[in-house]
């Protein structure tokens, strides 16, 4: 696939714009859910992808409804581009009876099938054999539809990583394999977890491309999953799409991450893919101080009617601990 | 007179039916196309269905059940063969994090019908690890249905029932019986309920809870018991998540006396759950401890001096059916 040209798939202001709305959303996102865990309103389960959300809106940016997104645990935002409201998600990590898994599990241990969501485990990579699941199903229907399987460099040493891009490849199945590289994998660092540089060259040994890429570039990642999107639609089969990033906070909101250092931290904040691209869209007027003013207020909005819808939300019933475990 | 049918057979009858009539039904595993399974259960399947339908998959078993498992989000019938039962635990994770909890945790808003066929069990000299018998741990994890055939009417009627029913089945076949057991099946759209024991024996005087292969020596001791005076009644349970409790109970109610037989080994086997329950729940009946015969706590070897040395049999039934008589 490569070298992908960054101008290929053409967007117009208004999808610039669209972009630059997700990517402040999912941020305000997370970072209320950073403080509410801080108050002790959210109880835990707060893994944010703060300084990753290029990753997200670059992958889900203009996707069918149809094509079917298996996200990692630091993709809440994937789950409001392709359709859950914001309320609902905050009703999720909130633990209400009108979460996503009505208060059973919160953050992405759950789905919404009519939405192509998978709701994945704890276990790290267990969402990429049900990734190949899916896509094989939009190749047993010779349909265009396409898979996203979103994974971290960690989850990449992971069983199931292997299984599920062998089997992709095998199958030459639709589906693009995401991964998140923020370097660490809680408190371990790549080196001391995989003995190459770019996971993308493991696709290479399940015969297909793998490409690496500045993952904190909004359009670089687009770009990309465009590129891939028209192979997997086309037949061509599954492409991985390194991204690399880095998340700012610990791996959840209970850690200090004192394993990395502060010079570290600043390099990759001055790498931020926000303000990267909002200047990108100054420089190119596609973006003014008026709209921008007028974004950053509707994100604001959007995330206190979530908040407060959350909390006033009612708990589940103590009854349905035990409801929904078979059909 | 009606056609008889090995209980291999009778599963592969069991899989082309529904093949035929559902054509989300698949199945996928090691070995299980043009060749026909390792055991020969998919023979022919391969040459009416075609590579779609019937897919070979890389040794890979837990990607097997995470495929299944995408596949039933689509609305598809997976049927996974894991070549031996004894390999199902490299598929562990994905059958008890990813498919047992998944209505669960998605607020019961979506069903995951797999199945997963697992050749289980000893007497065939199969060593430690072609001769397992791993039903319990899966009877433990709460989100699954386990069921376990002991002849080729149930094995037909059984895989069928699995099949179309909503949640995740683990189907243990057992080895020992594959080209043992032969009989009738049932024909056209009969299927055996999940959930529902029969009673093979009649009688007053103990209850005989057993499942599988040590259905036929629970028959020959109890006969021999007859002769003694002793009238046993054998109940298979057929199904042992959800088992029939009131078949259980209805028994117990008449005989005062219980005993469990099973091929698996015995701390924290089927047989200490349902011994629990009889105490738990109609204590006040009882004339005697519930007594249970299974294989020791130990693995399966070898050799076959050793392995007849660990197996139940009719003497080790007669000998507590005698004890339990004698209370």
């Amino acid at each position: 696939m490569p070298p992908i040209k960054r101008t290929k798939f053409k967007l117009a202001p208004e999808q610039l714009l669209e972009m630059f709305y997700w990517l402040k959303l999912i941020r305000a996102f997370d970072m209320r859910l950073s403080v509410l865990v801080k108050q002790g309103k959210v109880r835990s389960g707060v893994y944010t992808g703060i300084g990753q959300e290029a990753i997200i809106v670059g992958t889900c940016f203009g996707l069918r409804k149809e094509d079917y997104i298996c996200p990692l645990h630091r993709d809440l935002g994937s789950f409001l581009m392709k359709g859950v409201e914001p309320r609902v998600m905050m009703s999720q990590m909130f633990a209400k009876a009108t979460g996503l898994s009505k208060g059973r599990d919160s953050a992405l241990h759950s789905g919404v099938s009519e939405l192509g969501i998978f709701g994945n485990t704890s276990m790290l990579g267990a969402n990429l054999p049900v990734a190949a699941g899916l896509a094989l199903t939009y190749k047993m229907e010779e349909s265009d539809n396409v898979v996203i399987a979103y994974f971290g460099e960690g989850a990449s040493n992971v069983g199931d990583f292997h299984e599920a891009l062998n089997f992709a490849g095998v199958q030459q199945l639709p589906v693009i394999f995401i991964c998140e590289n923020n370097l660490y994998a809680y408190s371990v660092p790549i080196e001391k977890s995989m003995a190459i540089d770019d996971v993308a060259e493991r696709a290479h040994g399940y015969g297909f491309d793998g490409v690496a890429i500045n993952g904190n570039d909004v359009l670089a990642v687009y770009q990309a999953t465009q590129g891939a999107l028209a192979r997997a639609r086309s037949g061509g089969g599954p492409t991985l799409i390194e991204c690399k990033t880095y998340r700012w906070h610990g791996h959840s909101e209970h850690d200090k991450a004192f394993y990395r250092t502060d010079e570290e931290l600043a390099m990759w904040k001055s790498r931020d893919p926000i303000p990267t691209f909002t200047t990108y869209l100054h420089a190119r007027h596609v973006l003014d101080d008026a709209q921008e003013k007028e974004i950053n207020a509707r994100v604001e909005t959007t995330i206190d009617e979530a908040v407060d819808f959350a909390m006033n939300a009612a708990d589940p019933d103590p009854g349905e601990a035990v409801t929904d475990l078979y059909a | 007179m009606p056609k008889e049918l090995t209980y291999l057979e009778a599963i592969r009858e069991a899989l082309a039916e529904e093949m035929r009539r559902d054509g989300k039904v698949f199945v996928l595993g090691e070995d299980v196309g043009a060749y026909g399974g390792a055991f020969g259960a998919t023979q022919g399947l391969h040459e009416e269905f075609g590579d779609m339908r019937v897919v070979d998959t890389p040794i890979s078993e837990s990607a097997i059940v995470g495929i299944s498992i995408g596949a039933a989000l689509r609305g598809y019938r997976p049927v996974a063969e894991m070549q031996f039962a004894d390999f199902i635990s490299c598929g562990f994770d994905q059958i008890v994090n990813q498919a047992a909890t998944l209505r669960y945790r998605y607020g019961g808003r979506v069903t995951c019908p797999i199945v997963v066929r697992a050749p289980s069990g000893g007497g065939v000299s199969g060593g430690l690890y072609h001769s397992q018998n791993p039903e319990a741990w899966f009877v433990h994890r709460p989100g699954l249905k386990v069921v376990a055939p002991s002849d080729a009417y149930d094995a037909k009627g059984l895989l069928k029932a699995a099949i179309r029913d909503d949640n995740p089945v683990v189907y243990f076949e057992h080895k020992f019986l594959y080209r043992r057991a032969k009989g009738p099946v049932p024909e056209g759209d009969e299927i055996v309920p999940i959930g529902v024991a029969k009673t093979r024996r009649q009688g007053d005087d103990i209850t005989l809870l057993t499942y599988g292969a040590m259905v036929t020596p629970s028959l020959e001791a109890a006969d021999t018991m007859a002769k003694e005076g002793v009238e046993v009644e054998v109940i298979d349970l057929r199904t042992l998540m959800p088992f029939d409790k009131a078949a259980i109970f209805a028994s117990v109610e008449k005989t005062s006396r219980a005993l469990v037989v099973h091929e698996d080994v015995k701390t924290l086997g089927l047989g200490a759950e349902l011994s629990a329950v009889i105490m738990e729940e109609r204590f006040d009946l009882l004339d005697a401890p519930v007594l249970r015969v299974t294989y020791p706590d130990t693995h399966a070897p070898f050799a076959q001096a050793l392995e007849q040395a660990n197996l139940p049999n009719v003497a080790k039934i007669l000998d507590a059916l005698r004890r339990l008589a004698a209370y």
